[in-house]
């Protein structure tokens, strides 16, 4: 116990670090599977056939295989099979590789929420828009939007917290998050080596930022309890 | 004055026919009450008027202008259809309000977005807004909702709901008015309050078409009848005529089923 309070100012600033990589992925992770989603949900319910085949293509084969499989997939196979090494060396290129993977995956998780949640708004809402004059745009963007954000709140909510702690499957292709901070213990890393209480701890940041998300998530979903649908 | 000219309308789902050549005329002012049972096509006819339906053949004229011609594909563009669903106002029977708005949120959404549209929007936007705003207050006003517009569709009964999808529809100034059994989705006890709003807009001579099931109300605010069955119109006339001296053997059992309950 006294060699844990000795370490730990060392390794909590180890994993800080690290967990700063794992929120940066968590952000732009959500800020590109939002509106990619939303594409690939309008994709899935065109009336063009090409267009709804190859998006529903698409979310079967990235829903229906792992991530950690697609993450491997993305950042090794241009350059192991292609030798056209296309995300640069480091930290930076495993970055990029893991946080395209993560958009893609999370995008087509979130069309199938977003559609769902455009046809449960009732097709009257879209008639009596029509029948103002508005355009359908105008009908989207005024009238069924903010329907559908009602009701994807709660299973986004969950995609969501699932994506805090996915983002440590980034650690295979050892993008340095926090797992990947609080394992290097092990081997040794700051002057401390075979530590393995530090990668346990690591779920204490998890578990946290967990809380502070439901939270927030719960006001949204409290905000939006002015309308009933 | 004619304002609406209905020639041929056809339209059949998927091989069944809906409506088998619907013509009939309506004057300024006049309203029109559409009969019969359900599936004869009435609901039909109201939404290939608003254009929610595109009929496969017949003519649609309102104040003498070609607005539909199923033989001339230059009327059946989706950009001009917007512009042209205007002429007509829908009242649905299940209100579709909108449930994030409040009432005067409702009414004032269609006109404030398509003032937009106007040339004169940049330069007279706040008096635009201005005067939509005081349509709106002054219509909600009229249907007896003054101290309601700020209550959201969920917190206003079936009935008011029903009324201020009327003034929603009216803040458009459409030429013609259409009801799809506006009452049918009231408790009896509230159908009252809103036939009377539509009783006060004949009282200002509103063009309207209504389809309804309730009698009396259609004999005692319509100038014309209509008698649906199958897709065919069976019967027309002056209210008195239909309801009274039916010619057809058709209309007599539909209007004596009616009686018995």
């Amino acid at each position: 116990m006294e060699l844990i309070l000795q370490q730990m100012p060392v390794v909590i600033r180890a994993l800080n670090t690290g967990f700063l990589q794992t929120l940066k992925l968590f952000f732009i992770t959500l800020l590109g599977a939002f509106p990619l989603g939303l594409v690939i949900a309008f994709g899935s319910m065109s009336r063009i056939r090409i267009l709804s085949l190859s998006a529903r293509l698409l979310i079967w084969v990235i829903r229906g295989t792992p991530l950690m499989i697609q993450l491997l997939i993305i950042y090794y196979f241009p350059g192991l099979v292609l030798h056209r090494p296309i995300w640069g060396g480091g930290e930076s290129g495993r970055f990029l590789a893991a946080s395209i993977s993560f958009v893609i995956n999370y995008a087509c998780y979130f069309s199938e929420i977003y559609r769902g949640g455009i046809q449960s708004v009732p097709l009257g809402q879209q008639e009596a828009g029509l029948v103002l004059g508005m355009t359908r745009r105008q009908i989207f963007f005024r009238v069924t939007l903010l329907q559908m954000v009602k009701r994807i709140v709660p299973p986004i909510s969950n995609e969501v917290i699932t994506l805090v702690k996915d983002t440590s499957l980034a650690r295979i292709i050892a993008l340095q998050e926090v797992i990947w901070a609080g394992q290097a213990f092990m081997k040794g890393s700051h002057g401390i080596s075979g530590a393995i209480w530090p990668l346990f701890f690591t779920a204490v940041y998890y578990l946290i930022f967990n809380g502070i998300l439901t939270v927030l998530l719960a006001h949204l979903e409290r905000k939006l309890d002015y309308f009933r649908i | 004055m004619t304002i609406l000219e209905v020639e041929h309308i056809q339209k059949s789902f998927n091989g069944t026919d809906v409506l088998r050549g619907i013509s009939f005329s309506l004057e300024q002012g006049q309203v029109l009450a559409i009969i019969g049972p359900s599936g004869g096509g009435k609901t039909t006819l109201l939404r290939c008027l608003n254009f929610l339906e595109t009929p496969d053949r017949g003519v649609i004229r309102v104040n003498g202008a070609v607005l539909f011609d199923a033989d001339d594909p230059a009327t059946l563009r989706e950009s001009q259809i917007r512009r042209k669903r205007l002429h007509f106002g829908l009242v649905f029977q299940s209100f579709n309000l909108f449930p994030q708005y409040t009432a005067l949120e409702n009414v004032k959404l269609a006109p404030e977005l398509l003032a937009k549209e106007r040339p004169d929007y940049r330069a007279g936007r706040g008096a635009i807004h201005a005067e939509i705003e005081a349509n709106a207050r002054g219509l909600l006003a009229q249907i007896g909702l003054a101290d309601r517009m700020d209550s959201y569709p969920h917190q206003l009964s079936g009935g008011q709901c029903q009324r201020v999808a009327i003034a929603r529809a009216l803040a458009l100034r459409p030429d013609i008015l259409c009801f799809d059994e506006p009452t049918s989705a009231l408790d009896p006890e509230l159908t009252g309050e809103v036939l009377r709003v539509i009783r006060g807009l004949a009282a200002q001579r509103t063009t309207m078409i209504i389809v309804t099931h309730e009698m009396s109300f259609a004999r005692d605010v319509a100038s014309q009848v209509i008698f649906m069955d199958g897709g065919r119109i069976c019967e027309q006339g002056a209210p008195r005529e239909v309801f009274e001296q039916p010619r057809e053997e058709r209309t007599r059992q539909f209007l004596s089923r009616f009686a018995q309950e």
